[in-house]
């Protein structure tokens, strides 16, 4: 299991997407290629945006279907990054 | 290019302002001002200073300013930012607590380094950040992504203590709302482009509903939400023309709504045309929601709309 912390990329409010891209495009996408299980810390960050976890997981649910959500798990976020996380999960797989 | 700096044009009364400025000769710029009080939201500002931003500052006229209240465009660093002279003098308080003096910001860096350094300096609690810094956050990254505006993203902010409310304006000299929409849906005119960038799932990179790697065409429809649940003005315009979300009844239950036409609003497309885009927002500090019970709401507009457009764009079965 590889874990990710997005503090040293990204401070505490998680906003930059093309940070959020690159860390899906080098990190994410190829553990879970190779069918590995991810944990995404938060630790440290107070706020994030849509756009930013948008473009952090929404095309790894799109490429791998939703039961990659088995394999992220997403660590040490508080109330508002949960519900921001939730809202880009639940429309990717409407 | 004329623009007169009103007596007063704020987001409630703004409609005016938008009709009056001239475009028509764009190599020069002519600057007038109310001669007697000028108050003014920081869209105005904004918007002065795009314009000015695009020209060369021998090209740009500032007439000789007469208003009492003068001295707020120097302090807000209009005339500093368009290299011109006012030959207004100042003494320059600390800024903190009070306003963000006109910035103009034309890459992600300097977007993470104005996030980081100089939205604290309005000295706000961690709860009225939070909108604040989203709403800053998403609308420039628009500019970047969308706009190709020759002179970035402008803004600027400004504290209402009487209100306690914060007004922001950002604005850009780019393709605008309708070109950029047009490039995967089709609309007939500004004001329809302004909608449909307003529903949730819908961006002009792709036809795809919900968007995407990069865009779910979302920012917009959350921006519009913070102010709806909160009852702030909130005015986009580009082109010809302007939405402008108004303050609903504060009784009223909150309901928010995938389609801006089911919002409290009002709209226009016979305004002065404006190359690119204008946005402005009223967020007040005190009587808010809760962050975490907007995102709650968010949550299940969006989805729905996102399922019923899909189910729009489902092909069915033809029997014959």
């Amino acid at each position: 299991m590889k874990e990710i912390r997005l503090f040293p990329r990204v401070g505490s409010f998680a906003e930059d997407k093309d940070i959020a891209r690159e860390v899906r495009l080098r990190e994410i996408t190829p553990l879970l290629e190779k069918n590995e299980e991810i944990i995404l810390d938060f630790d440290k960050i107070d706020s994030t945006t849509q756009s930013f976890i948008h473009a952090l997981i929404s095309e790894v649910i799109r490429e791998f279907g939703s039961d990659v959500l088995d394999k992220i798990s997403f660590k040490n976020c508080n109330e508002n990054v949960q519900k921001i996380i939730s809202i880009v999960v639940e429309y990717m797989q409407i | 290019m004329k623009i007169h700096i009103p007596n007063s044009a704020f987001l409630g009364n703004i409609d005016p302002f938008l009709r009056t400025f001239d475009t028509s000769d764009p190599e020069v710029l002519e600057i007038t001002a109310n001669k007697q009080w000028i108050s003014i939201h920081p869209i105005v500002l904004s918007m002065v200073a795009a314009l000015g931003l695009s020209l060369k500052p021998k090209n740009i006229q500032c007439e000789h300013l007469e208003a009492r209240s003068k001295h707020y465009l120097k302090r807000m660093g209009l005339f500093d930012l368009l290299n011109i002279d006012s030959g207004i003098e100042i003494t320059e308080h600390e800024p903190a607590g009070r306003f963000i003096p006109l910035k103009q910001i034309d890459n992600s860096e300097n977007l993470t380094d104005f996030i980081t350094e100089v939205i604290p300096l309005l000295h706000l609690e961690p709860n009225q950040v939070e909108p604040i810094r989203y709403i800053l956050s998403e609308l420039m990254r628009n500019v970047f992504e969308h706009a190709e505006s020759s002179v970035g993203a402008i803004l600027c902010a400004q504290y209402y203590k009487k209100s306690n409310t914060i007004r922001i304006g950002i604005v850009d000299r780019g393709v605008g709302i309708m070109k950029t929409i047009s490039a995967s849906h089709r609309v007939l005119n500004d004001i329809e482009a302004i909608k449909l960038a307003l529903t949730p799932g819908i961006t002009g990179t792709t036809r795809r509903i919900g968007g995407t790697d990069y865009n779910a065409g979302a920012g917009l429809f959350f921006i519009k939400s913070i102010a709806a649940v909160n009852k702030d003005f909130f005015v986009i315009y580009s082109g010809k023309a302007m939405y402008k979300l108004l303050k609903a009844d504060s009784k009223k239950q909150i309901r928010l709504h995938s389609d801006p036409s089911k919002d409290k609003h009002s709209e226009g497309d016979d305004f002065a045309n404006w190359q690119g885009t204008v946005i402005g927002v009223d967020i007040k500090l005190d009587d808010r929601e809760e962050f975490s019970t907007l995102l709650g709401l968010i949550n299940q507009t969006y989805s729905q709309s996102v399922r019923e457009r899909r189910k729009e764009y489902y092909k069915k079965a033809k029997f014959i």
